[in-house]
């Protein structure tokens, strides 16, 4: 890794739990700018608690460790805060909210941020031109503004939702998490190249999958192995493959030594 | 708000009592001889007097009704004061002399300096000719041969119209508290649409002149001749504290042929506090009786007030191809109980009716809907669609819905449709994470709620309506 710049997140030794079961057992993960990273694991490893521990999701705790974004403490922070510092979440389920239209939404989430940022915010006029750029990036209809957030959406357009938004909000470091999932072979294209063309060298992002498909479009610096709470290996863009070939067993004995 | 409606909150009390009684308040209690006492105070004719006594006669017959899911102690009816003529009110000095949360909340609503004065009832200066503005106004409706003044004004200006309609919709032995206020109302309104005329600006309860209270026993009477429309604004965004407990008006609406009456309520009276101590007990009658062919009454309304709501606007649909339409929003916070929905009687043939009810309930508040549809006999192709959404908040809230349908003949159509939501905790996380705090989270979701109920208010309205609803869920998640 790069030592000249500052990093964007340093975790260490996170523990955190959920209505009393813990989760994560001491995790330290470190992501500098322009940096892309990948998390795999198998099932209930761990791997959305720890994106959704570091967005500040409510229902969890975190038991101990620490986590510094931008080196201010990220867990003294409350969710919107950490939303307008720049971390970002893409969901793995994105939530249907009705009644609440799309682009009121977006402008919203938008606003928020840049006014954080001290940058100046859109009228819906002003931000119907930004975001229809935006919308062809991602190849999406423009009637998709008009609908409510996530409503009757399939899961493809979920997942585009989220990648829009993130290009809304230019984060300084996003979380995907299982961004590919449910998503057929043309939207995937379509997502990926999405995701690459946000990547700059001074944000960076973490996806979080459980296949190789992705990251044979968005190619990653780094793959870590989650296991029951921790993360067991780390290693290049080959890990991923290997993890392809062989599963997870041969990893996952180690983890509980 | 404009410097026109300013001016008209400014004025000085003109109309309706004169000044021989001003400092009178009867006796606690009610008897017949307080209903002579109030006849002869606002110096009435015979008719009217008979009026009130066979209401009153009625009422003693009468129960109070136990039915709505609502729960007080009992109401001593013979601890009230049913007469007090309207007192100005006491001036204060300054606005360091009104109570902060007054002044809070008019922060938040974005009332202008100069009306949080006046309806906080501090002396305000008066800078603009009113005496002009209200004059334009009057003219303007005299022209068009508009009628609208106190419903005190009303009785002795144009006893005939008052004598025709006052009770032809709202019979005096109505309901417990139909009959109650029939007996003893104070004031109120008094509206007349001739023939053809499309009344030129909406008429609201601001423009009445009247500043004063009118009192816990308020009558209502609008009557739109054929072919006339009309928009009438009730209330206030601005929360009303007043002493009063109990408040019992009745809302009469008339529409003979093609006539149309549209009646919108913002109401915000005092829902005591959060921890369920005082607070208005608003038991309202409002019927609108579509009496002509084609005719349309639609009432909107927006409950956000009162410790206990129990009102069911509703529509007589007797004219042929008449329409009967209810938008409604209620809001319970804290311990607030609303009982609350419309009727839709359909008489006439291919009536059509329309009731849109969104309910949100907050802290431990109990909401309910409660809706009668009745399709008779001869009400050959009537159709009806209701509505009814509820949404929680927090977990020790609760929504009731209670939907009545009785269809008698078999050629109409009755659709019901009914959901029950609640905020979760991952809506609000979704939002927070996108940097949205859970405030304005909140109030996007409820306005989307709400929106159907909305864009039936004017504009000015439905935004003061929209910050209301945000003001009165502060503090209610998180």
């Amino acid at each position: 890794m790069t030592t000249t710049k500052t990093p964007l997140l340093e975790v260490r030794d996170l523990a955190a739990r959920i209505g009393g079961v813990e989760i994560l057992k001491g995790i330290s993960l470190t992501v500098n700018p322009g940096e892309v990273h990948a998390i795999m694991g198998p099932n209930g490893s761990g791997k959305s608690t720890f994106s959704k521990v570091l967005a500040g999701h409510p229902a969890y705790e975190v038991v101990s460790g620490e986590a510094l974004f931008l080196g201010q403490d990220l867990f003294a922070m409350a969710p919107e805060e950490r939303a307008r510092a720049g971390l970002f979440l893409s969901f793995q389920y994105p939530v249907e909210i009705p009644g609440v239209a799309n682009a009121q939404f977006l402008r919203l989430a938008y606003n928020t941020v840049q006014g954080a940022r001290g940058k100046e915010e859109l009228d819906p006029l002003e931000f119907d031109d930004f975001v229809r750029e935006k919308l062809a990036l991602l190849d999406i209809d423009p009637g998709f503004l008009d609908r409510s957030v996530n409503e009757g959406f399939s899961g493809g357009e979920k997942k585009r939702n989220e990648i829009l938004q993130m290009a809304l909000l230019e984060p300084w470091l996003a979380f995907l998490d299982e961004t590919d999932s449910g998503l057929d072979i043309d939207a995937l294209r379509i997502v990926a190249n999405g995701i690459n063309s946000l990547r700059t060298p001074e944000n960076a992002m973490v996806l979080v999958t459980h296949y190789q498909r992705l990251l044979n479009l968005v190619v990653p610096d780094y793959v870590h192995v989650m296991d029951r709470g921790r993360l067991v290996r780390t290693g290049g863009k080959d890990l991923a493959l290997e993890l392809e070939e062989r599963g997870y067993d041969w990893l996952g004995a180690g983890a509980t030594a | 708000m404009s410097a026109v409606l300013q001016n008209l909150i400014d004025q000085p009390y003109k109309h309706g009592f004169v000044t021989d009684i001003e400092s009178d308040t009867a006796p606690k209690g009610l008897s017949e001889d307080v209903i002579r006492l109030i006849s002869t105070k606002k110096n009435e004719p015979e008719w009217l007097l008979e009026f009130r006594l066979q209401a009153y006669r009625h009422w003693l017959t009468m129960a109070e009704p136990r039915w709505p899911n609502v729960k007080y102690p009992p109401i001593d009816f013979q601890d009230i004061s049913y007469y007090s003529a309207p007192k100005p009110k006491k001036k204060l000095a300054s606005l360091d002399e009104v109570d902060p949360e007054l002044l809070r909340t008019f922060e938040k609503l974005g009332v202008p300096m100069h009306e949080q004065k006046a309806l906080a009832g501090v002396a305000v200066d008066v800078i603009f000719d009113s005496v002009s503005v209200t004059t334009t106004y009057k003219q303007k409706l005299a022209e068009v041969g508009v009628i609208f003044c106190s419903m005190s004004e009303a009785v002795h200006d144009h006893p005939e119209l008052v004598r025709k309609y006052l009770g032809a919709v709202v019979p005096t032995g109505d309901n417990f508290y139909a009959a109650l206020n029939s007996a003893v109302f104070t004031d109120g309104s008094f509206c007349y649409i001739p023939k053809g005329v499309k009344c030129p600006m909406e008429l609201s309860t601001y423009f009445r002149i009247n500043t004063q209270e009118s009192g816990q026993f308020e009558r209502t009477l609008i009557v739109a001749e054929e072919g006339s429309h009309v928009s009438y604004l009730e209330g206030c965004t601005a929360p009303k504290f007043d002493t009063n407990q109990l408040h019992a008006a009745v809302v009469e609406l008339v529409a003979l042929d093609d006539a149309e009456i549209k009646y919108s309520t913002v109401q915000n009276w005092y829902a005591g506090d959060e921890n369920g101590v005082g607070g208005i007990y608003n038991f309202v009658t409002k019927r609108g009786l579509c009496q002509g062919a084609r005719s349309k009454i639609s009432w909107t309304q927006v409950e956000t007030g009162s410790a206990i709501t129990w009102k069911y606007p509703s529509c007589v649909l007797l004219g042929d191809d008449s329409v009967g339409e209810f938008y409604s929003v209620a809001l319970t916070n804290h311990f607030q109980q609303a009982d609350t929905g419309t009727k839709m009687i359909h008489v006439g043939k291919n009536t059509r009716s329309r009731i849109i009810s969104k309910g949100i309930s907050a802290g431990r508040s109990q909401n309910s809907y409660r809706g009668l549809v009745k399709i008779g006999p001869r009400a050959e192709g009537a159709r009806n669609f209701s509505q009814c959404d509820s949404m929680l908040i927090g977990h020790d809230s609760g929504a009731h819905t209670f939907p009545y349908i009785q269809v008698e003949n078999n050629a109409s159509k009755v659709e019901h449709e009914a959901s029950t939501s609640k905020i979760g905790e991952d809506q609000l996380f979704y939002f927070q994470s996108r940097g949205i705090d859970m405030e304005q989270a909140v109030s996007m979701i409820i306005n989307g709620f709400v929106k159907d109920v909305f864009t039936q208010l004017p504009m000015e309205f439905a935004v003061e309506a929209s910050k209301l609803l945000g003001l009165k869920l502060e503090g209610s998640v998180g």
